[in-house]
């Protein structure tokens, strides 16, 4: 642990610590918004160790305490995290051929753990960067979470101090780094079409709809190319 | 939710996370491939910010929350330290519905 901490320059380091902070506030909010709107203290511990995906978890206890089922809490849970399969290829190279570190390695693909890695292009680096952020996300992730549990009995209107602005917050401040000229366009266009689909399909699957924007453009400079 | 929905959910999370790792070594992707998922990878974070600021459910989310999304956005491009961009999205919106606007 100490030799990737060495690998990593100290701007990413601390950049690495950032992120932990804010998803710790982020971790916090969810446990306190589940537990505030009524659900049992288990469940945001248990979707925290054993799924890891703060968006899908967003999701599947938004659907139930919206009124939702179970199973459309777990549907719109499994359609946000099909986008780990290509984050699991994009980021297969830092987990090396041994059994052990591939199976721990694959929990730890998270939005966060892949910006980091493919911020990086030197191999010892890329490696350095995900376990770091997977394992340090991983800990303070889920200490968050039951720590907003704990809190969450003492909160009852989360949205009145904007807990709500967060999650997106967190998200546009990792991702807009990776934001190049290709992908500009794709990602502005994709953005357009998932609000707008998201005034018609049920939760979860308007997001993917933003893959259209990659398909289009990327068609569109096939054939200016051509 | 019951416990069976939770292992469902992670299991097949797991799934989706595994299949890269577990093909990595039978099948070559090609750079241009690798660089398709990396790109789709962004155009899917910038969409998950979008629908989880603009919209609740089948709706628009109202003028607070995307107004504290807005202020995250200048401060990331300004390079303000990520807890300051958090808490000051979080503050815009609280304030936002302090002062009654939805």
């Amino acid at each position: 642990m100490r030799s990737v901490w060495r690998t990593l320059d100290r701007r990413t380091t601390a950049d690495i610590a950032l992120v932990c902070a804010a998803d710790a506030l982020v971790g916090a909010s969810f446990g306190a918004i589940s537990v505030s709107g009524g659900l049992p203290a288990w469940l945001p511990v248990a979707l925290s160790l054993l799924v890891f995906a703060g968006g899908a978890q967003f999701a599947a206890v938004g659907a139930v305490l919206a009124g939702g089922s179970a199973a459309s809490g777990v549907v719109a849970g499994l359609v946000l995290n099909a986008r780990l399969l290509p984050f699991g290829v994009a980021v297969a190279d830092v987990l090396g051929s041994r059994w052990p570190a591939r199976l721990l390695g694959a929990h730890l693909v998270v939005d966060e753990s892949v910006a980091f890695t493919i911020r990086q292009d030197d191999p010892d680096r890329r490696r350095a960067a995900f376990w770091a952020t997977g394992a340090s996300l991983f800990v303070v992730w889920n200490l968050a979470v039951l720590g907003g549990v704990l809190a969450g009995r003492f909160l009852r209107d989360t949205d009145a101090i904007g807990l709500d602005a967060a999650f997106p917050a967190v998200l546009l401040a990792l991702v807009l780094p990776t934001i190049t000229e290709r992908t500009r366009g794709p990602a502005v266009l994709g953005a357009v079409l998932a609000v707008a689909a998201s005034t018609v399909l049920p939760p979860g699957l308007p997001v993917l709809v933003s893959l259209l924007g990659l398909a289009l453009v990327a068609r569109r400079s096939k054939v200016a190319a051509s | 939710m019951s416990w069976t929905a939770v292992l469902v959910l992670a299991a097949g999370t797991y799934g989706f996370r595994v299949v890269g790792p577990l093909l990595r070594h039978r099948v070559a992707v090609p750079a241009r491939v690798q660089q398709l998922l990396t790109d789709a990878a962004t155009v899917l974070l910038v969409g998950l910010v979008a629908t989880s600021a603009l919209t609740e459910g089948h709706d628009f989310a109202g003028w607070a929350r995307p107004a504290g999304v807005l202020v995250a956005l200048v401060l990331v491009l300004r390079r303000a330290p990520f807890p300051v961009v958090v808490v000051a999205a979080a503050a815009t919106t609280a304030v936002l519905r302090l002062l009654g606007v939805s």
